[in-house]
């Protein structure tokens, strides 16, 4: 299983970065793309929504499913990624190059406090 | 536990998605389903349908308690080997399962049917038959198991992996099928696209498999089973029907004979019902999700309801089958409520897709 170690991550199957300008970048792990199959659209959060820890925010929908997305902390959503819009297959391809949103987390130690690796590696395999 | 088809250590082995369906565990995928779709529409794809049962209905009663037990007319058959599909209905007109027919001769047929209410089917069919008295007899096939290859080149690949099928099955026309021994080679499918679905003795399959995947037929899971078959505007029992559902609620009048001079279980009770809706097909125009099962549909005529829908591979957007107030015609406009939104859609007229190309404008 593609877990890398240096992301964070959430029981409902985001993975966190950290970014070098204090925000975060979310996406869906690639557990959840596999367990999702082909994705076929994506619809993140817009830019300027304020958001709370375990919200739902958007949706990732495959042919088979719809799932929403959750946010991992709380805070202001800075950026949605609009190349996925017409290639939502990027999820399934790459699925921690292919980031939904950009979020500026009202506190940095929220972010700490997400699972490690090895403990969604828990989650994921339960 | 879930049953096994005799395939199912081949589907593990090839990297299969396995999931319970109809209480047997099936693959879903071997990795993209859309790619397995494509592969349908443009070469040839393999399925395992060895969860569907094969019932023998044989004797000299067999044609006319057929003509009794479904809504289609088995009359109609008169070339050996010819196909067609019916309901198998109720008292009151619901709909128990829908099947294929194969008529070898009058007293030799072969039923086909879901996996799901295969027990049921049987059950219902064993009662109506001891009722109705007559010399049929009726034999469940679970000695055989059951494989469908699909797609433009699939009768060509067929051959090239199974040469001595060539002389029974090349001159078949569609809806039609061939034996060979135990071996029953039809040219029927549920994809929209040539090819056949053969059964052969359970023994058999898996070289039988290993083979066609040899020539370059693509194992293909039930996520492109279901994109295909609803490209193809073809019904999923469960789904878009189930008891309950007249033919009339889901756009099977069609398969319904409805002659003077045959009586058939449900009869009466179609002839006296209302027909409040039509069954069509959605194209979502708007951006904003997948059409799904159970979504609200508004019209000008009021609501409907989707019964199945998915995003179509080879359309490229959401298509949905919709049960919708009758007198609702092909291009309209109506509305789709997902989430919170409530999405522009058109309807057409089923099918999407047939034999590769696209029939809606979109």
């Amino acid at each position: 299983m593609n877990i890398p170690a240096e992301l964070r991550y959430t029981e409902s199957h985001e993975w966190v970065r950290k970014e070098a300008d204090g925000t975060v970048s979310v996406g869906i792990t690639d557990h959840a793309q596999s367990a999702l199959g082909d994705i076929v659209f994506v619809e993140p959060p817009k830019s300027g929504r304020t958001v709370a820890a375990g919200e739902s925010v958007g949706v990732v929908e495959s042919v088979k499913a719809a799932s929403d997305i959750y946010a991992p902390v709380a805070g202001e959503v800075v950026a949605a990624n609009a190349e996925l819009g017409d290639a939502p297959e990027k999820v399934n391809q790459d699925a921690y190059g292919a980031w939904l949103y950009r979020l500026r987390p009202e506190s940095a130690a929220a972010v700490d406090a997400l699972l490690d690796a090895a403990a969604y590696q828990k989650i994921a395999e339960a | 536990m879930p049953k096994s088809t005799p395939l199912n250590a081949a589907h593990r082995a090839a990297g299969a998605r396995m999931v319970d369906f109809g209480g047997w565990d099936m693959p879903l995928h071997y990795g993209s389903q859309i790619e397995e779709h494509h592969a349908v529409r443009r070469d040839a794809g393999l399925f395992d349908v060895s969860h569907m049962l094969a019932v023998d209905v044989t004797g000299a009663g067999a044609r006319d308690f057929l003509r009794y037990a479904l809504a289609n007319d088995v009359a109609k058959l008169t070339q050996p080997g010819k196909a067609l599909y019916s309901c198998l209905l109720d008292e009151v007109g619901g709909v128990i399962d829908d099947l294929i027919a194969y008529r070898f001769d009058d007293s030799d047929f072969r039923v086909v049917v879901n996996a799901g209410t295969a027990e049921s089917d049987l059950a219902w069919l064993e009662a109506l038959a001891a009722k109705r008295g007559g010399a049929v007899s009726l034999q469940p096939r679970r000695d055989l198991a059951m494989v469908a290859i699909q797609g433009p080149r699939a009768r060509e690949r067929a051959w090239e992996a199974m040469p001595a099928w060539r002389g029974p099955s090349e001159t078949l026309t569609p809806f039609s099928a061939a034996r060979l021994g135990d071996t029953m080679i039809a040219r029927t499918g549920y994809t929209g696209e040539d090819g056949f679905e053969v059964a052969v003795p359970a023994a058999e399959s898996v070289p039988l498999w290993e083979r066609l995947v040899a020539v370059g037929v693509r194992p293909c899971g039930l996520g492109a089973r279901d994109t295909l078959r609803l490209e193809a505007g073809m019904n999923l029992y469960g789904q878009d029907m189930e008891r309950g559902t007249l033919p009339w609620d889901a756009g099977l009048a069609w398969t319904v004979a409805l002659d003077a001079g045959r009586d058939f279980m449900g009869k009466a009770a179609l002839e006296a019902a209302a027909r409040p809706h039509v069954f069509m097909g959605l194209v979502l125009k708007d951006r904003g999700g997948v059409l799904r099962a159970h979504q609200k549909v508004s019209t000008s005529r009021g609501d409907g309801e989707i019964t199945s829908g998915t995003f179509s591979p080879t359309l490229g957007v959401p298509i949905a089958l919709a049960r919708l107030p009758a007198g609702t015609e092909p291009g309209e406009s109506v509305t789709v409520a997902i989430r919170d939104r409530a999405l522009a859609a058109v309807v057409v007229k089923p099918p999407f897709v047939r034999a590769g190309k696209s029939l809606v404008n979109l």
